[in-house]
């Protein structure tokens, strides 16, 4: 196992055309689902005051779900700035511990390609990038494609939905809210290993539903991803 | 649909605090040489991180969710195809509330 980690460590990482398509091509039902979920975006900025240009202008420096739906919940006269960006940093504080797995394969890449690539790093490219460089298909680029198309997506999306407001209905009445579910729990079937995934899996499945239901905002998902994580050290023995 | 300069402002402090993020653990990696064991640690995240992700909806969003993500499961490990996995979960959500809905 030692010896297997460290040879694949000696493969070569590339960043190329062909792999920034390949990233686009597999984050295609990524974007679709996006799209459903940008129209819900814009219309709700819309009705939070701000307008379809300011809406998309978020989403496409932001870029983070999460983080955009929280802030609209405190969006108001005079807006509270501190808490905005609060917030923000604590939804994002789940990319500290992303950017960290990328990082084995992203330290070959030049410092430009590896920092500006991570600027489109999503939950759902990134899971598909560590998917492919768990297969040993090292490509940099691949991350960055996904990327593009989800922010394109995302952001017109928004954009359409600030200005046509009102006409998304539900988003629940079509299961899209169980797209993203869905996309997530497929990506957990192909990193299944083996008996070995089990424990740091359950704990991390018990700690997020716990500090879902008793703690405000998006902690769960760090904290699950934490304690899963060390679960996953421990018990491998020192 | 002119941009507010206040707004502006909060727009690009909250893009210039998710980029921290983004960049940070990749700035933070590259830093520090990487033992044996944090290798195993990182190794392990991905998987925790979905898993946190999802597990509220699917263990305690509703008896639809539940199943409707056991569907999924299967067809992935089946098809390995993730639009087809996806579009499962999306049609066998919506099947399974409108029956729970009906049977209440």
């Amino acid at each position: 196992m030692h010896q297997e980690n460290a040879a694949k460590k000696e493969e070569r990482v590339t960043f190329t055309l062909a792999g920034a398509l390949a990233g686009a091509r597999r984050c295609v039902p990524v974007a679709i689902s996006g799209c459903a979920t940008g129209l819900v975006f814009g219309t709700l900025a819309g009705q939070a005051g701000l307008g379809a240009g300011e809406a998309a202008l978020m989403s496409a420096l932001v870029f983070s779900g999460a983080a955009q739906f929280l802030v609209l919940g405190i969006w108001a006269s005079p807006l509270p700035m501190v808490a905005i960006v609060l917030t923000t940093i604590v939804v994002g504080l789940r990319h500290l511990l992303m950017g960290a797995a990328l990082g084995p394969v992203f330290s070959k890449l030049p410092r430009l390609k590896a920092y500006g690539s991570v600027y489109f790093m999503a939950d759902e490219n990134w899971a598909l990038t560590m998917g492919e460089f768990d297969k040993g298909r090292r490509d940099g680029a691949f991350l960055l494609g996904g990327g593009l198309l989800d922010v394109l997506a995302w952001t017109g999306s928004t954009f359409v939905g600030g200005t046509f407001g009102g006409a998304v209905e539900d988003p629940a009445r079509w299961g899209l809210d169980f797209a993203f579910t869905a996309i997530f729990l497929a990506l957990i079937a192909g990193m299944w290993k083996g008996r070995s995934n089990i424990l740091p899996w359950t704990v991390a499945a018990v700690v997020s539903v716990a500090a879902y239901h008793w703690l405000p905002g998006q902690w769960y998902i760090l904290l699950g991803g934490l304690a899963g994580s060390f679960a996953g050290v421990v018990r491998r023995g020192p | 649909m002119g941009l507010d300069p206040v707004t502006l402002l909060a727009i690009v402090l909250m893009a210039l605090a998710t980029y921290a993020t983004r960049a940070g653990g990749l700035w933070l990696a590259n830093r520090f040489e990487l033992s044996e064991r944090a290798g195993a640690w990182l190794d392990a995240i991905p998987g925790a991180i979905l898993v946190s992700l999802v597990a509220p909806t699917v263990l305690t969003g509703g008896l639809a969710e539940t199943l409707a993500a056991a569907a999924v499961v299967l067809v992935a490990l089946r098809t390995g195809s993730l639009p087809l996995a996806m579009a499962t979960g999306v049609v066998a959500v919506v099947l399974l509330r409108t029956l729970a809905a009906g049977l209440m």
